[in-house]
C-alpha cells in the first residue's frame, strides 16, 4: 500500500497528483496545528473525508485547483489550499476551510499532495519522499481511496447541508439508495462549479 | 505535389482548440457541432470512460475586449445557473461539471441517445398515413409535453425549444426491450443557453408557439399528433391552462409581443 497517483484528463502534463486516504487517524489536532502555523513541510490538502461523496467529487475539486493554479487564477495562498476550498458551494474562504478542512475531531482523512516544477522548487519532491512524509507525520491506517471506502466513510446528512440539498421531495423520493447518491454527486458537482455564482 | 499532401493532412482541426483541451488526455476531443456563438465538442472528464460535453464561446475579435469578456462570462453563468437551478429541482437536462467564465468554457454531462428530431423522422420514414394512430409516437409527444411542463412549472423559459433541444435518452442497458422502436427513453432538454426566467403565462405561451412553429417546419407530417404536447402540458402543472388560452392570442399576433405601453 502507498501513495496513489492520480491521472486526470485535461490536466497539464507539469502537474502530478497524489492521494492517500488515512482511516482511524489519531493526531488530526496536530495536522491541524500544522495548517494554522503555515509550516511549508506540511503543504497538502488535509480534507475530511466525511464531507466527500466519491472519487469524482474530490477529483473534481482537484481539478478546478490545477487549473485554477495553471491559469495563475488562485484565490488562496496555493494549489492545496484551493483545493478545499474548491469543494465548497459558496465563495466564503474561511468556511470552506471549516466545513471541508482538517479538525480536531477528523478521523478520516484525505491528503492531496499536487507538485509541477516552480521558480522555488525545480524539482518537485518524488512520491516516494512525499509517501514517506506523511507515514512518518500521519498516525492513521493507509487505505485504497475507493469508492467503496469512500461511500462508506461519507457522511450524506452533513454533505447534504454543505451543498444545501435538504428539503428537495424529489431527491427524497428516490428509493434506489444508488441512483440516489448519483444524484446527490451530479448536484454536489454542478454546486461547486457553480459556487454561489 | 508536396504541397496536396500537406494541404490534405493540415486542417485536423478546423478551430483553435480552447486552451483546456490542449492539455493531455486519453482521447483526443470531437468537435460536434459549431453555433453562431460557440462550439460543442465531446470530450472526458476527470477520467477516461466519463465522458462529456464542452462548450465553448470563443472570443469574437469584432467585440471590443473588455465587453467581449463580459458578455461571454455572462452567458456561460447564466446557462449553467439555469441548468443546477433545473437540476436541483428534479428536470432532467445535462447536469454541469466544471466550468471557466473567464476562459469561455462549460463542461456538461454528456447525454447519450439522439436528438427527439431524428428519433421523429426516423419513425415517420416516408409514411404519410397512420400517423395519428400511432400511439408510440404520441406518448413520446406526450413526454415531451411533461418535459415542457415541468421545466415551466420550475419558472424556466427555454427561448428556443425545438426537437434538436431535446435528447432521448434511451434507458440504461439491460432493460431494452425494441417494441417502440427507439421511442422509450426519456427526455433530457438541451441547450439553455438562450433561456432565462419567467413565470408569466406570455413568456410560456411564446415558448410553445417557438416549439410548435418549429415542430411544424421540422415534422410537417406529424403535425397532426403536436396536440398531444399541449394536451400532456396541460397536465402537467396547474397554470398550463392559462398558458394554452394565452397560446391562441400569441398564435394570431406571432412571437412579437405588441409594443404599445
Amino acid at each position: 500500500m502507498s501513495l496513489e497517483t492520480v491521472a486526470l484528463e485535461h490536466v497539464p502534463s507539469s502537474y502530478r497528483i497524489y492521494l492517500a486516504l488515512f482511516r482511524n487517524v489519531r493526531n488530526s489536532g496536530f495536522l491541524h496545528q500544522q495548517l494554522l502555523a503555515r509550516n511549508t513541510d506540511f503543504e497538502y490538502a488535509f480534507i475530511d473525508a466525511s464531507t466527500i461523496v466519491s472519487r469524482l467529487h474530490l477529483l473534481s475539486a482537484i481539478f478546478k485547483a490545477v487549473n485554477s493554479s495553471a491559469n495563475g487564477a488562485l484565490k488562496t495562498p496555493n494549489v492545496h489550499s484551493e483545493t478545499v476550498v474548491s469543494l465548497s458551494a459558496s465563495n466564503n474562504i474561511s468556511d470552506a476551510y471549516r466545513r471541508f478542512g482538517v479538525s480536531p475531531s477528523t478521523t478520516d482523512l484525505f491528503v492531496v499532495k499536487i507538485t509541477f516544477p516552480s521558480d522555488s522548487t525545480p524539482v518537485p519532491a518524488s512520491a516516494d519522499a512525499i509517501y514517506k512524509h506523511l507515514k512518518d507525520n500521519v498516525e492513521g491506517d493507509i487505505v485504497p481511496p475507493t469508492d467503496e471506502s469512500i461511500s462508506s466513510i461519507a457522511d450524506v446528512k452533513t454533505v447534504r447541508k454543505n451543498y444545501k440539498l435538504n428539503g428537495l421531495a424529489w431527491l427524497d423520493a428516490v428509493k434506489d439508495e444508488v441512483v440516489k447518491r448519483e444524484e446527490i454527486e451530479k448536484l454536489v458537482l454542478s454546486g461547486m462549479a457553480l459556487r454561489g455564482l | 505535389m508536396a504541397a496536396t499532401v500537406s494541404d490534405a493532412a493540415a486542417p485536423a482541426h478546423q478551430f483553435p482548440l480552447p486552451k483546456i483541451l490542449t492539455n493531455p488526455a486519453s482521447t483526443p476531443p470531437t468537435l460536434i457541432t459549431q453555433g453562431a456563438e460557440g462550439r460543442l465538442y465531446k470530450t472526458t472528464y476527470l477520467r477516461p470512460d466519463t465522458a462529456c460535453a464542452l462548450k465553448y464561446r470563443p472570443p469574437k475579435p469584432w467585440r471590443h475586449p473588455a465587453l467581449d469578456q463580459r458578455l461571454t462570462r455572462h452567458r456561460i453563468l447564466s446557462e449553467a445557473r439555469i441548468l443546477a437551478k433545473c437540476r436541483r429541482d428534479g428536470l432532467r437536462v445535462p447536469s454541469v461539471y466544471a466550468l471557466d467564465e473567464s476562459a469561455g468554457w462549460l463542461m456538461l454531462e454528456w447525454i447519450e441517445g439522439t436528438p427527439v428530431r431524428v428519433n421523429i423522422n426516423n419513425r415517420l420514414g416516408n409514411r404519410t398515413e397512420g400517423i395519428e394512430d400511432d400511439e408510440q409516437l404520441k406518448d413520446l409527444m406526450r413526454k415531451i409535453g411533461t418535459a415542457v411542463g415541468k421545466m415551466h412549472s420550475i419558472g424556466i423559459i427555454h427561448g428556443d425549444l425545438t426537437t434538436s433541444n431535446m435528447m432521448l435518452k434511451p434507458p440504461s442497458a439491460g432493460s431494452q426491450s425494441d417494441g417502440a422502436a427507439g421511442l422509450e427513453g426519456e427526455i433530457v432538454i438541451i441547450d439553455l443557453g438562450l433561456a432565462g426566467g419567467g413565470v408569466h403565462d406570455e413568456d410560456r405561451a411564446v415558448d410553445l408557439y417557438v416549439l410548435e412553429r418549429a415542430f411544424g417546419s421540422t415534422h410537417p407530417r406529424a403535425e397532426c399528433i403536436f396536440d398531444e404536447v399541449l394536451e400532456a402540458y396541460k397536465k402537467s402543472f396547474k397554470q398550463a391552462g392559462v398558458a394554452l388560452k394565452k397560446l391562441e392570442e400569441v398564435r394570431m399576433r406571432g412571437r412579437k409581443r405588441s409594443m404599445l405601453g
